[in-house]
């Protein structure tokens, strides 16, 4: 792993019994850094994503993490608390069902103070104030603070989810197909705004999409994977302008669905 | 040997030894809920079957048992309790708190203080705490295993965003020994400081659950709390209106049809020990019998 990496995985491997969910993925993510994970269904873009969160422990190969404390780490050396705290302070996932990444029975301000009370904060205004904060600024309005998110449009919920995770100011947010099954204009919204937060934060961003119009706004890099495979990386651009792999072409001239 | 035929206290020695060994765990690790193989009771779960198998495996011959539901000793249900152990172990019982070893209870824990020569059962119907906000099984062990308690006070959270204040007013979580998040079963949270601290051995047993919890004497027990919103108990505007007493958890009982109301002790051997101890409430003289006299008719 290169000295400024935050997140590295190496030879990360997955097979599900006898099928094989990705196999030999290695790549750097650095500081700030938005890779977009392209592929068709059944790629192993899910599969990847939760090996690189812990989510899913690979069968062979590795992800190393950089911590805010400099130190550099084998996740797979971390203990279950270790784990579970770094999954609610550095890291955020946003899921395509918001139903899987909101708790439905809680109101939206307790959606977004919850990781705040994960890690201690006990008092109940100021809870209370960073979570209309975070709701303001994913365009909710502060009267809605008490709603339940299932009086909450699509591209509300998915914007709660953001909130919900970059309230304790993560560093790397995975992101597996925020904006699909949301209608387009709601979408262009969602990734306007994720595009905008990204930027101010500085935050580093996964995300697994089979948009490519999603890759080309909002990441610098794109990961294209085909048969659990990654068989192209590069700069964004290069990738959706001069593909040089076969699939690639086939994928960018459209020819396949996505 | 009781009449009836069964073995003292109804379980075999087996099921008790079984039981006890839930329960010594349960206090070395208090707050902890140790899973137990639940036995089939004569008698519905509604019941108190948890709290019951906790009793008949502690019971001694010389023991004094004193059953209470809601506080008052002559529920069906605390009546039903006590005959139980009455024919199956043929131990004394009673309704003063002061003269009973084991207390079984429902809802309450009595008004006067418990001592070191007392354990207190608790039936329990639902003994986990994180269950509102969190189902899997699986899932709400780990989050014990690593003290992982966000969820509980999410749940206060949730209060205070709805009622303005923590609405929570029956199984108010609380923190064992700084360590175990616990329900202190459906108790008024009125009665939480009365487990801190306590002289007295609390036992907890849900039966449908299958799950026992302990508090060993005088162990620290903090209910769970905001520092912006601390916890507090419930207060009455008005004494018992039949033994005057203040500081105590009060029932409120409708008279009639017109509005007419009164509170009494919800604990009926504290209210009629003060009374006969020369206490008058307002009411003393003027209120039906059937309250004065406590008993089935209040509940
Ligand atoms: N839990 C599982 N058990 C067995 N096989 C699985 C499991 N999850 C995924 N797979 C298989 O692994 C491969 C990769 O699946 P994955 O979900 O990672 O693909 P994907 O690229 O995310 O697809 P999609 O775009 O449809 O979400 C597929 O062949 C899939 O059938
Ligand atoms: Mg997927």
């Amino acid at each position: 792993m290169s000295d400024q990496s935050l997140l590295s995985a190496r030879h990360l491997r997955k097979m599900y019994g006898a099928r094989l969910g990705c196999t030999d993925v290695s790549f750097d993510l650095h500081e700030g850094e938005v890779l977009a994970v392209v592929g068709e269904s059944g790629s192993g873009k899910s599969t990847l994503l939760s090996l690189l969160s812990t989510e899913l422990e690979p069968t062979a190969g590795s992800v190393h993490y950089r911590f805010r404390t400099g130190e550099t780490r084998d996740l797979a050396s971390l203990s279950e608390a270790e784990r579970r705290f770094l999954l609610r302070t550095d890291w955020g996932f946003v899921r395509q069902d918001a139903r899987e990444g909101l708790r439905m029975g809680v109101s939206a301000g307790g959606n977004v103070g919850e990781r705040l009370m994960a890690v201690g904060e006990r008092h109940y205004g100021q809870i209370r104030g960073k979570a209309i904060d975070w709701l303001t600024r994913v365009e909710i309005e502060e009267a809605r603070v008490d709603d339940m998110p299932g009086s909450f449009s699509g591209g509300m919920r998915q914007r709660l989810q953001i909130a919900r995770n970059l309230v304790t100011h993560p560093r790397i947010v995975f992101m597996d197909e925020p904006t699909s099954g949301l209608d387009v204009s709601v979408q262009a919204r969602l990734l306007d705004l994720i595009r905008g937060l990204v930027s101010d934060l500085g935050l580093a961003v996964i995300i697994v999409t089979h948009d490519l119009a999603v890759a080309r706004l909002l990441s610098h890099r794109t990961m294209v994977m085909r048969g659990g495979r990654v068989v192209e990386t590069g700069l964004t651009d290069q990738v959706l302008d001069d593909p040089q792999d076969a699939y690639t072409q086939l994928l960018v001239s459209s020819v396949l669905p996505a | 040997m009781s009449e009836t035929g069964y073995n003292f206290a109804y379980l075999d020695e087996g099921t008790k030894r079984m039981i006890r060994r839930a329960i010594l765990k349960g206090i070395a690790i208090p707050g902890y809920q140790v899973p137990f193989a639940s036995r089939e009771m004569p008698m519905p779960y509604g019941w108190g079957t948890g709290g019951v198998q906790v009793t008949a495996a502690i019971l001694g011959a010389d023991d004094v048992l004193k059953v209470i539901d809601q506080g008052s000793d002559d529920t069906t249900n605390a009546v039903s309790i006590r005959k139980f152990f009455e024919r199956t172990a043929g131990v004394e019982t009673t309704t003063a708190t002061t003269q009973a070893t084991i207390i079984q209870t429902r809802h309450r824990i009595p008004e006067t203080p418990l001592t070191e020569d007392q354990v207190l059962v608790f039936q329990v119907p639902i003994p986990e705490p994180l269950r509102f906000l969190e189902p899997r099984e699986t899932e709400t062990r780990r989050l014990h295993a690593l003290a992982d308690y966000g969820l509980m006070h999410v749940k206060l959270y949730e209060d205070i965003a709805r009622h303005g204040h923590i609405a929570t007013t029956y199984a108010y979580p609380v923190e064992v020994d700084g360590r175990y998040v616990m329900d202190p079963s459906p108790t008024p949270k009125f009665d939480n400081p009365k487990m801190d601290d306590c002289p007295a051995l609390q036992l907890f047993g849900a039966g449908r659950e299958k799950r026992i919890y302990a508090v060993p004497p005088y162990t620290k027990v903090t209910s769970l709390d905001f520092e912006d919103h601390p916890f507090a108990v419930q207060t009455f505007k008005q004494p018992c209106a039949l033994c005057d007493a203040h500081d105590v958890y009060l029932d409120e009982i409708v008279l009639d049809d017109r509005g007419g109301r009164m509170f009494v002790c919800s604990d009926t051997d504290h209210c009629e020990t003060r009374r006969g101890e020369g206490h008058r409430g307002a009411m003393l003289g003027t209120a039906p019998e059937a309250i004065t006299a406590g008993g089935n008719s209040r509940v």
